[in-house]
């Protein structure tokens, strides 16, 4: 897809993600609104992943290790026609398959999470698989920046770079805030870049909420030969609708009426 | 029957958010540490007036708990909060070898436990961490009933030496104990009398239990109803005397049927005195979104099938 188209889809994606949470009433709000465009340029752009070929062992794979932000993932996969899109309109209701935490009973995921800092192992895991099978699949992951202080993740980094998972790519959804406060505040990541190369990764920053660039850094991955690949990506929790940027209780605030019409107007 | 009425209902972690605030107030030894939860577990007023016995550990439960392990040391009392999904299963060697086995003098104090906390769906609804912390050696569980039991709970916690797993939820139900009730740790309360049958139930299903006896009365039936807010040290004596009247017994516990509350009143009968038992208990299966009555509903946590329970277990007495 077009970097135009993309922007087009990201637009409707967030109009989608709002549309669904306020229906449910529940959700994770301003994490979906942060990682957004990463999924859209991952699912629309870089991935090999489709309903078509979602049953083969030759699509590449994508774990939501920050699986809170499942209404995210869901619009797009539905979008992708994995599942009718109105299917959504049941998102967290009782006896619904699309619960408020990813799961496998919902065609085009791989793997439940939510507990935080399991996917990068289970990537890991995979890449591994792949490498040894010689198979041509990528394996992508999207972390949120309080996720990181899981020690797993880092047991995870050392795994990657010792086994040259150059077929794994992970991406900090990096918007800064988490559940309690901003994070450098709760538990400080920074330097990252340099702790991670020192971790053997290779490591780029960008916008996360730039979609060209977005599509420019992940078209040239493996960053490095025999190196797992890291995407910084700085994000705004809550982008896109003014009064949600950056305000923490937006982790899992849901619009008000009056709010959420206010919203659809910025977006439009 | 003993009648039981509420005018409010709150969540059982808002109690413990009480009790912390008045440990801050009153114990300065007692320290808070969380892993990026501090709304969820209602402690912004401990920290409010005692920012510098507050620990922010971020989202690392791990060594959140080796670090309140390390604060006992020198006489520190630490809470370490989160919910009970992280504050048990995934930290359970951590808690293992640093907490229970070195026999510190950790509170292990959890939110969100069970099916109930709703919408967030089976990974955070844990309903094993009764049957984990059970099994571990020097290891004291608590799971209170309401927002006043939850409170006093607390206190008694920081003036318990050793470690404790304490346990609530994060939707409100009725409050129907005393405001400033004691909480004896270990010791059964006995919250109605009864001859035919007994109900053994923790936490928010006590309330359950006593509709359920409501409803039995109603058809004849009278029922013990113990409360059973400490699931280790387990109050044997009580269950055992009121067993030997009623000469049955169903347990309630929003957990897995296997390792619960169920399974140590099995065990205590087994060994002492052969009854009937029916479970009120989630049968191997894990959770799903939905709001907590029908999730409460569907897994049959609820006063109608404790109602059911008991005709049954009364039905199978010798
Ligand atoms: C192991 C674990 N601990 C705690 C939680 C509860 N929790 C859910 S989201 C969240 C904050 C996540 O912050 P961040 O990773 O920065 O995500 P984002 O801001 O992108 O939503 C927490 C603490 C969890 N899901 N898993």
């Amino acid at each position: 897809m077009e970097i135009k188209a993309l922007q087009e889809k990201s637009k409707l994606y967030r109009r989608n993600i709002l549309k669904y949470i306020y229906n449910a009433k529940a959700g994770h709000t301003g994490g979906s609104l942060s990682v957004i465009d990463i999924l859209n340029v991952l699912y629309n752009r870089i991935m090999n992943v489709s309903p078509e070929n979602f049953d083969s062992n030759l699509r590449d794979r994508y774990v939501q290790s920050k699986g809170h932000c499942v209404e995210a993932l869901y619009v797009v996969l539905a979008d992708k026609g994995f599942f009718p899109e109105e299917d959504l309109l049941t998102l967290c209701k009782y006896q619904s398959p699309y619960i408020g935490h990813p799961t496998k009973k919902i065609r085009g995921i791989e793997q439940n999470t939510g507990g935080l800092g399991h996917g990068l192992s289970i990537c890991c895991g995979n890449a591994l698989m792949a490498k040894k099978d010689k198979s041509p699949v990528r394996v992508f992951t999207i972390l949120g920046d309080g996720e990181m202080a899981e020690g797993s993740n880092w047991e995870a980094f050392m795994f990657a770079a010792h086994y040259k998972l150059d077929n794994l790519c992970a991406i900090l959804d990096y918007n800064k805030l988490q559940i309690t406060a901003p994070n450098a505040e709760v538990m400080g990541l920074e330097p990252l870049d340099k702790k991670l190369e020192a971790f053997g990764w290779a490591v780029r920053q960008i916008d996360g909420n730039d979609i060209e660039a977005l599509t420019q850094t992940l078209e040239s991955l493996p960053f490095e030969q025999g190196k797992p690949s890291f995407v910084i990506a700085h994000t705004t929790k809550g982008k896109g609708i003014s009064y949600m940027e950056n305000v923490l209780k937006w982790h899992h605030g849901v619009p008000t009426a009056e709010q959420y019409e206010m919203a659809l107007t910025e977006l439009n | 029957m003993t009648k039981y009425t509420f005018t409010e209902k709150k969540d059982t972690r808002s109690g413990f958010g009480a009790g912390m605030t008045e440990l801050g107030r009153t114990n300065p030894n007692v320290v808070t540490l969380c892993a990026d939860l501090v709304g969820s577990l209602k402690i912004d007023t401990f920290i409010k007036e005692n920012p510098e016995r507050f620990i922010q550990c971020g989202i690392a439960e791990a060594n959140m708990i080796g670090v309140a392990a390390g604060l006992t040391i020198g006489g520190k009392i630490p809470f370490a909060t989160t919910f009970a999904n992280f504050g048990s299963g995934r930290v359970y060697d951590q808690i293992r070898q640093s907490v229970a086995y070195s026999d510190k003098n950790v509170k292990i104090a959890v939110s969100h436990a069970g099916l109930t906390l709703g919408e967030d769906g089976a990974t955070h609804q844990i309903l094993e961490d009764l049957a984990m912390m059970r099994a571990m050696p020097n290891m004291t569980v608590i799971n209170p009933c309401d927002f006043n039991q939850t409170k006093a709970a607390t206190i008694a916690a920081a003036n318990w030496k050793g470690p404790i797993y304490l346990r609530f939820g994060r939707p409100v139900v009725p409050v129907f104990t005393a405001p400033d009730q004691k909480f004896e740790i270990g010791k059964a309360w006995m919250v109605n009398e009864g001859k035919d049958v007994t109900i053994v139930a923790t936490g928010h299903l006590v309330w359950e239990a006593i509709q359920a006896a409501e409803i039995l009365e109603a058809q004849g039936i009278s029922a013990e109803i113990l409360n059973i807010h400490t699931i280790k040290p387990l109050d044997e004596k009580a269950i055992l005397k009121s067993v030997r009247k009623t000469r049955c017994v169903v347990s309630c516990e929003e957990h897995q049927a296997n390792g619960g509350l169920g399974d140590a009143v099995a065990q205590t009968l087994a060994k002492n005195f052969l009854a009937p038992q029916e479970y009120i208990a989630v049968e191997n299966s894990f959770g799903e979104s939905g709001t907590p009555a029908q999730l409460m509903e569907k897994y049959g946590l609820s006063a109608k099938n404790i109602v059911e329970k008991s005709l049954k277990v009364i039905q199978r007495k010798q």
